[in-house]
């Protein structure tokens, strides 16, 4: 069976959702490979092979920390020269998406982002991807060369298969070229405690009807009553109440939760762009001529600073 | 000596109509109004910055790949400052794919000549922000993606990069590739005197014979990749929407246990 390079997203071998949701992806186009970049590969091939990686290539150097992205491509070139794979796989993170392209280019394969499905197809495995703010959805495939395909967290559900996950040592050679960018300093971001946006399966987001980064609290206590992340349109971060890393839109990041609840967010075009695929989508809003309630499968017409904390108080009840 | 800067922009259908695709499944952009990418504006500001900044004196110019209408994209550039700007036009483009467009922009950018390109962080059609990385892995330049905070001093760029996990200062030096979000900083509107100005400012045009490159490198035929099938989401279906007389949370909190979330 052809085998399929899956590309592993980890904090020191603490393997991330993603992942296994790309190696339960490739087991439908092959056997899946893990390429591990850094430290903690023995900790993570249990996990990768829990969930059908049958070898976890891994290479440990300095380079990749210290410098931008050009390192890991070196490493997944040197993956792909050693096992020549039916097609690569990488997760939709910013990071994944610049690895992907690289390597498309130096390997002069096409590539497709952010697939939202994928299965196998007579002519290489096919790409589902969701365009135009969510009101398509087309089919994609890879016409030259080796597929190199990042797919969005959220698409498939983990399914636990063993395989081997035999851990090997992969040989890299960096180029002159790969060093440019060096990562001068790095300041990690304070954690919240809370998921990752990206990849909850909740996300409350908060927006102008919010009105203050005081008042945020409210969308937090929400949050952490469903064990959900937090969320904001680009109307509260533009206005300094809320951080970026959380904004959810055309210009933030796209989720698709299972549930998303949308507080004080009015629905415009560039905020459905970032979270029309969610399954379930909920709304309050004042507004009952709101955009977003066209697009809810329960909305409230009120006020959030009155219907959010009864909200949270209920659900605090309810899982008692 | 003087500070080459190239900013690559696109001409994208307005986010705000209604998209659809065209027979052959490529963007249908006959019925949507064009405009700029509004991040592509940021990219612009930043170049008009540097450009401040610079103690030698700098030159932009913006580029573009794209079909005659891509003119309005430079001029708008233009009418925020940038000095000239070059086209890329040639009816063999349609259907160019991003790979495709990268090996257009970097032939391209080696004819025109650069130290530094600045490019938004994404299109705001295709969105998949992959065409800066491809650039600097074609031009064999350093990458400098998206970042929130840009400066260029003494033959180098430093930058700003607010990843997930962490916030990461970049340093490389020129030539290089640099990418820039929404956070660095809001675009200027062009003036009057910058409107009246950009319609004398110099448009070079330039086809595919110009860089080298043959008709089927390029194009739907030499597309890497290929759309089989588009298909319009059916609208969701109305869902409930209730009115709240001072139980709304708690009918929320009903549906969601229905829905089995709490």
């Amino acid at each position: 069976m052809a085998e399929v390079l899956v590309y592993v997203d980890h904090v020191d071998g603490a393997v991330r959702k993603p992942t296994l949701e790309l190696l339960t992806l490739a087991r439908r186009i092959g056997e899946p490979v893990a390429v591990h970049l850094g430290a903690g590969a023995d900790a993570a091939a249990a996990v990768l092979g829990e969930y059908g990686a049958v070898k976890v290539l891994a290479a440990d150097a300095s380079e990749f920390a210290d410098y931008l992205v050009a390192p890991k491509v070196d490493a997944l070139e040197a993956a792909y020269n050693a096992v020549s794979p039916a097609a690569v796989l990488l997760p939709s993170s910013a990071e994944g998406k610049e690895i992907a392209a690289r390597l498309a280019v130096r390997i002069g394969s096409g590539i497709i982002t952010d697939a939202v499905d994928l299965e196998a197809g007579a002519e290489g495995p096919v790409a589902t991807q969701s365009v135009f703010a969510a009101s398509y959805s087309t089919k994609s495939r890879v016409t030259k060369g080796t597929p190199v395909i990042t797919v969005k967290p959220n698409s498939a559900a983990p399914e636990a298969a063993q395989a081997a996950g035999t851990v090997e040592q992969l040989a890299v050679a960096f180029g002159e070229k790969s060093t440019g960018t060096k990562v001068v300093s790095r300041t990690p971001r304070e954690s919240t405690g809370r998921p990752e946006l990206t990849e909850a399966a909740i996300v409350v987001s908060g927006g102008r009807g919010v009105n203050g980064a005081e008042n945020f609290s409210i969308i937090e206590a929400l949050a952490d009553s469903l064990g959900a992340a937090v969320g904001a349109s680009r109307a509260a971060v533009d206005a300094g109440w809320y951080p970026h890393t959380n904004q959810v839109g055309q210009t933030g990041k796209s989720v698709s939760p299972q549930l998303y609840i949308a507080a004080g967010i009015s629905g415009a075009i560039q905020h459905r762009a970032g979270m029309q695929t969610s399954k379930t989508i909920v709304a309050v809003n004042k507004d009952a001529e709101a955009p977003i309630f066209d697009l809810v499968d329960y909305g409230v017409v009120g006020d959030l600073f009155e219907v959010v904390p009864q909200l949270t108080d209920e659900v605090k009840t309810r899982k008692g | 000596m003087s500070l080459r800067i190239v900013v690559t922009v696109k001409y994208v259908p307005d986010a705000t109509g209604d998209r659809h695709f065209a027979e052959d499944l490529t963007v249908d952009r006959d019925d949507v109004d064009g405009l700029l990418s509004e991040l592509d504006e940021y990219a612009v500001e930043q170049a008009l910055q540097i450009k401040e900044a610079a103690d030698d004196d700098a030159e932009i110019t913006v580029l573009t790949v794209g079909p005659e209408d891509a003119k309005d994209a430079l001029r708008k550039a233009l009418s925020m400052g940038a000095d000239k700007a070059v086209h890329v036009e040639d009816d063999d483009l349609h259907g160019t794919d991003a790979l495709g467009t990268s090996l257009v922009l970097a032939k391209a950018l080696e004819h025109v000549g650069y130290d530094l390109v600045v490019s938004g962080m994404a299109s705001t059609d295709g969105g998949m922000g992959v065409v800066p990385a491809m650039l600097a892995e074609r031009l064999g330049v350093p990458q400098v993606t998206l970042l929130s905070e840009v400066k260029v001093e003494d033959g180098k760029v430093t930058g700003r990069r607010d990843g997930d996990a962490a916030s990461e200062q970049l340093e490389a030096s020129l030539p290089a590739v640099v990418s820039v979000t929404d956070q660095s900083g809001e675009a200027r509107y062009p003036s009057f005197k910058g409107i009246m100005a950009a319609k004398k400012k110099p448009v070079e045009s330039l086809d595919l014979s110009d860089l080298g490159l043959e008709a089927e490198e390029v194009g739907l035929e030499g597309a890497w990749t290929k759309v089989d099938e588009a298909t319009e989401r059916p609208a969701r279906t109305a869902g409930t929407v209730v009115k709240d007389e001072g139980e709304g949370g708690k009918q929320l909190a009903e549906f969601l246990a229905g829905q089995k979330f709490i």
